[in-house]
């Protein structure tokens, strides 16, 4: 769910450029390797690809001292960069990334992902059994999950006067709200809300549905301040906007009147994952990797520092309960998460999905 | 004089090779594969799969786009009058500062290239927002009684490339005007023209290669520009370097993307050729050519 700060676009578009090598890697899927659960880990090093400030800075550091593997980490921007690296042909040097689930799907589908084997990562067992029913991977066959949560309504009670519930709130906006609310930028996002106001799914490929979202989108645009995926929350702060779309670990809860609802007709669950790359040379190190990160401290960190709900119960017990009462969106339970449509892979229905944002914001 | 005739056959080679290199390594071969992209699929994982594909151009066709570049265009027209209109008063009376103060004045108007772009961006966000800085004087000087809708604007957009790209019109103008032989106004004033005959018969004509190529500068970025329309105007009304880049990075439709970026460099080659030609024919290069 991670995407691009404004301060990346470019460097991700020269790099985006710059991987223009090839077409994706025609490899089929393959029979797992074999791994060995005994093997050196200390000979053994990893490159991990995540966006930046998504773990702990001493994670490398820890991991050495516990396995003797040494990590590098390279940071992307965006989920397209680093699959834009992953399919270029060739091998990218990347043991580990960190993905969105649909791209981990995706992924998976091109046989570029070693699957997960559980018995290398014991500590799947901290994770939320509804964690393993996610509709991209469903068991955790090739990812295992990092983050998740959902996209909702973030509001600022003292200005609406009202409680929002419904995502009519923000297509067509009570008159004093007029060019007083944001939606997100990012087209997945940019389509939710219609989406569920009109009943349809966030994955949707149906030509007739979109065109109805189609029209809704270029319907609510008269309203609108501005789509906006970064400024948001301190355009709430400021007053300049009084409800925006927004993912529930960006909305500033913790400031006084700000809350954040999921509207009733219902929302989606994005889920971040990690994903061991077929490519790699150190999977037993990578899979170390991973169990490492669902150690409940280390996973925590997640929870504490960006805010984002993960996907383990042990680690999600012992978060701090001064935080909770901040940023009330923590406490969701998997169970409501659940109730959240899951993001696949839109495959050949990606173009259609562009080209409706570009309607929407060309006129 | 054999050997001279070879040398000078030779030189002109030499000397212009690294350029050319340049050229050839940076411009012509990207450009080449960008090209050569237009007419392939996209892959679904993003990249290229190499089957013939039509049909790239004639979605190009779509009027959707069409609007979006003649959107962008126009936006990026108007920044380049407006910066002309700013900038060449500015380069004139920089070239006519005393040498000291010559310098203090080019350095200023650099200065504001040596900070991050994104930042100065992010600081007309300040400026201009219903609670800024803008907003807020024009109230206190009663003005106006609520605040202006000043951000997410066409406006906010020509405010920001103006405010980025003005360095780039006034510097060649700058060039232009300090070639500029005084003597040739001194002969323009003798024969007894008025100031403003001066500077429409003599200075105007002689500083348009300048002029000319500042345009070229300022039109070119505004045109290509992307983040400013998403952070000053809001994404509500996209500009066709928005359209690529999405092509790019989020559809994972390079093939597309392609057309539309060989469309606008299209226009770009256009102008530029326009400009050169107009350039040659006004410094009078083509009289000794």
């Amino acid at each position: 769910m991670r995407r691009m700060s404004a301060a990346t676009l470019t460097a991700a578009l020269v790099l985006t450029l710059a991987a223009c090598g090839g077409g994706p890697s025609s490899e089929g899927p393959a029979a797992p390797d074999q791994l060995d659960p005994s093997a050196d880990l200390s000979k053994q090093t990893l490159t991990i690809s995540n966006w930046d400030k998504y773990m702990p800075e001493d994670l490398p550091a820890t991991f050495k001292a516990k396995t003797g593997t040494t990590v590098t980490v390279t940071k992307h921007a965006t989920n397209e960069e680093v699959v834009a690296k992953l399919t270029a042909g060739g091998d990218s040097g990347i043991d580990v990334a960190f993905v969105s689930g649909q791209y981990a799907q995706a992924l998976a589908e091109q046989g570029l992902l070693e699957p997960i084997h559980p018995e290398l990562v014991p500590n799947l067992k901290n994770l939320s059994p509804e964690a393993t029913q996610l509709a991209y991977d469903k068991g955790n066959k090739y990812s295992v999950p990092y983050t998740w949560g959902t996209t909702g309504l973030c509001y600022r009670r003292d200005l609406t006067g009202y409680d929002p519930d419904s995502w009519k709130d923000l297509l067509d906006p009570r008159p004093a709200l007029k060019n007083k609310v944001t939606m997100l930028a990012t087209e997945r996002w940019l389509m939710l809300p219609a989406q569920k106001v009109l009943g349809f799914s966030a994955n949707t490929q149906d030509k007739a549905q979109l065109d109805q979202v189609k029209d809704t989108l270029v319907k609510a645009k008269g309203n609108l301040l501005a789509f906006d995926d970064t400024t948001f929350g301190d355009r709430l702060k400021s007053g300049e906007v009084a409800l925006a779309e927004a993912w529930d670990g960006w909305c500033p809860t913790d400031q006084k009147d700000i809350k954040f609802v999921v509207p009733k007709e219902g929302s989606d669950l994005w889920v971040d994952t990690m994903v061991i790359l077929k490519s790699s040379k150190n999977k037993e190190a990578a899979h170390a990797f991973i169990n490492d990160v669902l150690d409940p401290e280390v996973h925590g960190w997640a929870v504490s520092n960006i805010l984002y709900k993960v996907p383990n119960a042990a680690a999600m017990a012992k978060v701090d309960p001064a935080l909770l009462k901040n940023y009330p969106a923590l406490a969701m339970t998997p169970a409501d998460l659940l109730k959240g449509e899951g993001l696949v892979d839109l495959g050949d229905a990606g173009p259609a999905y562009t080209q409706i944002a570009t309607e929407v914001t060309a006129k | 004089m054999r050997g001279r005739v070879r040398r000078l056959r030779a030189e002109p080679f030499v000397l212009l090779g690294p350029g050319l290199a340049y050229l050839l390594v940076f411009l012509v071969v990207p450009l080449g594969l960008v090209l050569s992209y237009t007419v392939f699929k996209r892959g679904r994982f993003g990249g290229i799969v190499y089957e013939a594909n039509g049909g790239n151009f004639a979605r190009a066709a779509d009027p959707i786009y069409a609007d979006v570049l003649m959107h962008s265009v126009t936006l990026a027209l108007i920044t380049t009058v407006l910066a002309l209109l700013i900038g060449y008063p500015t380069a004139y009376v920089i070239a006519h500062l005393p040498a000291r103060w010559k310098a203090f004045a080019l350095v200023a108007v650099v200065l504001p290239f040596w900070t991050n772009f994104l930042i100065r961006t992010y600081a007309w966000i300040v400026l201009l927002n219903s609670q800024g800085l803008v907003n807020s004087a024009l109230i206190d000087l009663g003005l106006v009684d609520k605040p202006l809708q000043l951000l997410y604007t066409d406006g906010a957009i020509v405010t920001g490339l103006l405010y980025a790209y003005l360095p780039l019109m006034i510097l060649p103008l700058y060039s232009a005007i300090e070639r500029l032989d005084p003597q040739l106004r001194e002969a323009s004033a003798n024969l007894g023209a008025h100031p403003a005959r001066t500077f429409l018969s003599v200075t105007l004509p002689l500083t348009l290669p300048g002029t000319l190529t500042g345009c070229v500068f300022v039109f070119v970025p505004s045109l290509g520009n992307f983040v400013i329309p998403e952070l000053l105007g809001g994404g509500k009304r996209i500009m066709v370097g928005n359209l690529i880049r999405d092509q790019f990075l989020k559809a994972r439709d390079w093939p597309f993307g392609s057309v539309l970026a060989a469309a606008v460099v299209a226009v770009l080659i256009l102008l530029l050729t326009a400009q050169a030609w107009t350039a040659r024919r006004f410094s009078g290069e083509e009289d000794h050519a």
